[in-house]
């Protein structure tokens, strides 16, 4: 799971839960592969992120260093900073661990990179 | 049929199959291109070809880029329903056009199509020679050249009834081919991992032009399975991500699809797909999730929804659920249990779908989807059906 996913996740669906986000993560094992860099797309997602939950996202798989503080303005044009979102986004790749719903604690378990969002019966 | 005028005509010639389609994937490409095009004449569903007019010839070029119904394009120098009319329309073109195709640094050769009849080389050869009035320059080079002109003559569709003479004639300058090749290299055949209703790739690659999928955007299947819909979306720019119910698909054990193959390979998976066909970096993720349970942020659009839901025919229509009243669940069982799965209709699909699509689509963005009907035709044909037994 990339934490682009991530940042689109919510568990509001969960019975009791206000709000459900950002979800946390626990990293059992995690990846970092190359993938190629599109300013344009990386630019047109950055509207769409929660900044602070990515930055939750990032100090909880350790990987703080790699994103800027601060979303700045003008992204468009800074291609660094876009290549460093772009790393965090699309290469930093979850393999086995979990997500947690931030208010009961309900865990859903990433396997082989696939996260598991299936409910149980009693959940529903 | 008109006389070719000053105004450039173009023939677009489409593969004569799944015609539905061609209008709406023409239209959709339009909008997303931002191209204007004008029929010259008004096509015909029976026809495989359209005579229209573009402003420039580069947004020929771009259309031809992404259709997958378009054969191929012409320039359109003359069109008749009788061959002598076709030749007095060549010979009525002013000396200055040809020179702008003619020179003696320029190749060229002649192709000659026929539609619905077969002729051998040497009819064909007397037919390129029919033309030997035009100002012809440069030497002739068959792979390659810097001008290829075709003649084309079409016999109608049924090659049963084709006519002694044929119904059209086109004569023109090949302008560009469309997708029809790409077809082949997505080919369900050769592809890594496929389950049982996997989209054929000419589908595939339709729904991604209608949701007029563009680089850069990001487009979700909500009923993924084995991910076909995402290699024609990533294909055309697209960063794709699919969830599905059925977690042994998304990992790729379900029982294998092909015939005589007895177990799945270890590597096959909607991501090595992706890897297939050299567009891992379009791949985000896919999830094991049940639709009628949104876990998206409620304020996350997409810019398209591109999906096949399950019809309860081939693939059946599930959500988690139990018909046991007051269901709980024991905690030592609560790591490796399997929810057990009730029906979800087809109605409250497509309900649940419309309703998901309302909230995370980007404004003007599309869902695209396939809706079963039972056609009024195989109603009737029902009704010829007699209960004999129950």
């Amino acid at each position: 799971m990339k934490l682009l996913t991530h940042n689109m996740l919510s568990s509001k669906c969960l019975k009791n839960v206000n709000v459900g986000y950002p979800l946390s993560i626990k990293v059992e094992e995690m990846i970092t592969s190359v993938v190629d860099f599109n300013p344009e797309f990386i630019a047109r997602i950055i509207p769409k992120l929660e900044w602070n939950a990515l930055k939750q996202a990032v100090n909880e798989v350790g990987k703080d260093s790699c994103l800027p503080n601060n979303l700045i303005e003008n992204f468009e044009n800074d291609e660094d900073f876009l290549k460093k979102v772009h790393h965090v986004l699309l290469e930093i790749e979850i393999v086995n661990g979990c997500l947690v719903c931030p208010e009961t604690g309900r865990s859903f378990p990433i396997n082989n990179g696939i996260p598991n969002m299936l409910l149980n019966e009693d959940e529903v | 049929m008109n006389k070719t005028g000053n105004v450039k005509q173009y023939l677009l010639w489409f593969a004569h199959e799944n015609i539905e389609f061609r209008l709406p994937e023409v239209k959709s490409l339009l909008s997303l291109l931002n191209i204007e095009m004008a029929f010259i004449q008004k096509p015909k569903p029976t026809e495989p070809f359209w005579i229209v007019r573009f402003n420039k010839e580069e947004d020929v070029k771009e259309l031809a880029k992404r259709s997958v119904s378009l054969k191929f394009c012409l320039e359109l120098w003359a069109f008749s329903e009788s061959s002598s009319e076709l030749h007095d329309q060549l010979k009525t073109h002013p000396k200055q056009f040809y020179e702008s195709y003619f020179s003696s640094e320029k190749s060229f050769k002649i192709e000659v199509e026929t539609f619905c009849k077969h002729f051998n080389q040497k009819q064909k050869l007397n037919k390129i020679n029919q033309f030997e009035y035009l100002p012809w320059k440069g030497p002739v080079k068959l792979k390659d050249p810097d001008l290829c002109l075709q003649y084309i003559e079409y016999y109608g569709t049924d090659p049963n009834e084709s006519p002694v003479l044929p119904y059209y004639m086109f004569f023109g300058r090949l302008i560009t081919k469309g997708l029809r090749q790409l077809i082949q290299t997505l080919s369900l055949k050769t592809r890594k991992f496929i389950g049982n209703t996997s989209m054929d790739p000419q589908f595939s690659l339709l729904m991604a032009n209608q949701a007029k999928v563009k680089n850069g955007d990001i487009i979700l299947d909500p009923f993924v399975g084995s991910g076909s819909l995402l290699v024609a979306a990533a294909h055309f720019g697209a960063y794709v991500l699919g969830t599905d119910i059925d977690y042994l698909m998304l990992h790729g054990r379900t029982k294998p699809t092909r015939v005589r193959q007895k177990e799945r390979q270890v590597d096959e998976s909607i991501k090595n797909n992706m890897k297939q066909y050299n567009l891992s970096h379009k791949y985000l993720d896919i999830l094991v999730n049940d639709f009628s349970i949104s876990f998206w942020r409620s304020d996350f659009k997409w810019d398209a929804i591109i999906t096949d839901p399950p019809y309860g025919i081939r693939e059946s229509t599930d959500r988690v659920g139990t018909e046991k009243r007051n269901f709980l669940l024991n905690e030592k069982y609560l790591t490796t249990h399997i929810p057990s799965k009730v029906e979800y209709g087809i109605s409250n699909i497509y309900r649940d779908l419309l309703l998901f699509s309302a909230e995370h689509l980007k404004l003007g963005g599309r869902l695209i989807c396939w809706f079963p009907i039972f056609r009024k035709i195989i109603k009737k044909r029902v009704y010829l059906l007699i209960l004999v037994s129950n």
